[in-house]
């Protein structure tokens, strides 16, 4: 049997839960959450826990003389994850105008998700 | 010399200046210019390229720059003017009641400008190490955690590898993560508080998820290194928050990051002569925002610390429509003072440790007005309670409420409404059993 231990983010209690599973990872029990929220984010944590990416990419052409545009993955991806993610964006240049919500590398580190840029930059 | 005069002029280009300009034209103002020292709209938004805002005003979760371009586009349709690049030296009070705005940037030279209304809108900025004593050097490598992130994001540097956060502030739990995706190792974040000041959220995705440890009750007693940073040494402190005799431990490092508080930017204030809280360093206002100097609103972080840009949003659009309604109150004269009548004061006990407003007058409030208020310590089983006139109005209860979390109260007309003549206004905090 496996036990994991989270800190519920739902709200500012911040309830200490413990989630039991059995080898198979079949979550058994989820308590220390004091309301249903809590043992919604824990179930989702410890079987298929997500993320939204957020960095930066360098930018060449800039008008006022920007050197990187925000970007983010355009929706959550698995935790385990995120290094690849930020793996791709290493070497990445990207010409101006970018705009909010450009596509500026597709299925990035194969996750399906496109990472998008999140400032205007002229 | 003439002053250009405006109706109003909004002092910050940021969250709190852009929606407090935006609203200020909804309520029927046409003649606003907003004053900007950045090259750019939006303000520290544009650093904080990560994501979590505008679930409140939006439903949906945005990182820092798409936020900011949502009332960037609102007031460019308006075609509101603003001036970039522009720093605002000084502002005073002419004898006409109106104000005097003395700004300089690069293509207008020295700017006077004048207005019936302003609404300060500058912000705040970090505490530095300085007002921490920390013993040590002056080693290159000591680094604010939003000036790290302006060099991470925004300038596209990467201070320094092997990094200590000293500080759980948002800023610091943000730039723990930002800095581990960058390649640097980050070795611990140390918090003087038994608690963390930062979200919950942040600590869960920012230290737990990168396995980064977070000592409560620890700070730093050390910077060592001469010319760089080369290592810093973090001790447990007492009830007392003094460290404790050998509790030292050392850690090699090139990079101090500070996240230790934020302070309203209120020389201008002073400079003015509003009156300033000693509590939130921001100035003291009453229920339209209006601070000690008529027809002066403030909003944002420049009057009291937010945790959330969500509530800078909603508390500018009230300074930005009542800052309307003084201009449209005055009219061309400039002579009837919106203000003048006695306020009431709002009272508060049990752990409180301020609120915004800090008086009001019921007459001025349409719909509802929020207070907003924190609390010195970490509370759980609580209940506010809102006494009118000595009687309890109100109770919400709080299962647990914290310093580093803002806390609100709802006062809405239908409550005072139910009070003939409004004579005192208390918030208290109680056992909840």
């Amino acid at each position: 049997m496996n036990t994991v231990n989270l800190t519920c983010i739902g709200c500012p209690l911040g309830c200490q839960i413990e989630v039991m599973m059995d080898e198979e990872g079949k979550i058994l029990l989820v308590t220390g959450n004091t309301c249903p929220r809590g043992e919604k984010y824990a179930r989702k944590e410890v079987t298929a826990p997500t993320r939204i990416v957020t960095s930066s990419v360098r930018l060449y052409g800039s008008r006022n003389g920007e050197r990187m545009v925000p970007v983010k993955t355009a929706s959550d991806i698995p935790k385990g994850k995120i290094m690849d993610v930020i793996r791709d964006l290493r070497g990445v240049s990207v010409p101006c105008p970018v705009h909010i919500g450009d596509v500026l590398i597709r299925n990035v580190a194969g996750t399906g998700v496109d990472m998008v840029a999140t400032k205007e930059v002229e | 010399m003439e002053r250009k005069l405006y109706n109003l002029i909004v002092i910050g280009g940021g969250p709190a200046g852009l929606a407090a300009a935006a609203a200020a034209w909804d309520a029927g103002e046409r003649s606003i210019l907003i004053l900007e020292r950045d090259t750019r709209l939006g303000g520290i938004l544009n650093q904080c390229i990560h994501n979590g805002f505008g679930l409140h005003t939006f439903q949906e979760e945005l990182t820092g720059p798409e936020y900011a371009q949502r009332f960037i586009d609102q007031v460019e349709e308006k075609g509101i003017a603003c001036k970039l690049d522009t720093m605002v030296l000084s502002v005073a009070e002419g004898e006409d009641g109106s104000k005097e705005v003395t700004a300089v940037n690069e293509k207008d030279g020295l700017l006077l400008l004048r207005a019936k209304a302003l609404v300060l809108a500058m912000g705040c900025r970090e505490r530095s190490r300085g007002a921490l004593n920390i013993p040590g050097f002056r080693p290159a490598g000591i680094f604010s955690a939003g000036t790290a992130q302006r060099l991470v994001n925004i300038e596209g540097y990467l201070p320094g590898r092997r990094v200590v956060i000293l500080g759980s502030g948002d800023i610091g739990l943000i730039m723990a993560r930002r800095m581990t995706l960058e390649g640097a190792k980050v070795l611990v974040c140390a918090e003087l508080m038994p608690y963390s000041g930062g979200l919950k959220r942040n600590i869960v995705q920012c230290l737990d998820d990168f396995g980064i440890p977070l000592k409560l009750s620890h700070t730093v007693v050390r910077i060592e290194g001469k010319e760089r940073v080369e290592g810093v040494v973090i001790a447990q402190v007492g009830p007392d928050r003094k460290p404790i005799p050998g509790t030292e431990e050392h850690y090699d490092c090139d990079t101090l990051l500070l996240s230790v508080g934020l302070l309203p930017e209120n020389e201008l204030t002073i400079g003015l002569g509003a009156d300033i809280s000693r509590i939130t360093n921001g100035p003291v206002v009453n229920e339209s925002l209006e601070t000690s100097v008529p027809g002066v609103f403030a909003a944002g972080n420049v009057l009291h610390v937010h945790d959330l840009v969500d509530y800078v949003s909603e508390e500018a659009q009230l300074a930005g429509k009542k800052a309307a309604e003084y201009i449209a109150a005055c009219g061309d004269a400039m002579s009837a003072s919106a203000s003048g009548k006695e306020r009431i004061p709002v009272e508060f006990e049990g752990g409180i440790r301020y609120t915004v407003p800090s008086m009001i007058d019921p007459d001025r409030i349409d719909g509802w007005l929020k207070i907003r208020f924190r609390v010195g310590d970490v509370m759980t089983s609580r209940k506010v309670v809102l006494s009118l006139n000595g009687q309890p109005a109100l109770t919400k209860k709080r299962r647990v409420m914290a310093p580093g979390e803002m806390e609100e109260l709802v006062l809405t007309r239908k409550l005072l409404d139910a009070y003939s003549s409004l004579e005192s206004v208390k918030i208290s905090i109680e056992e909840d059993q």
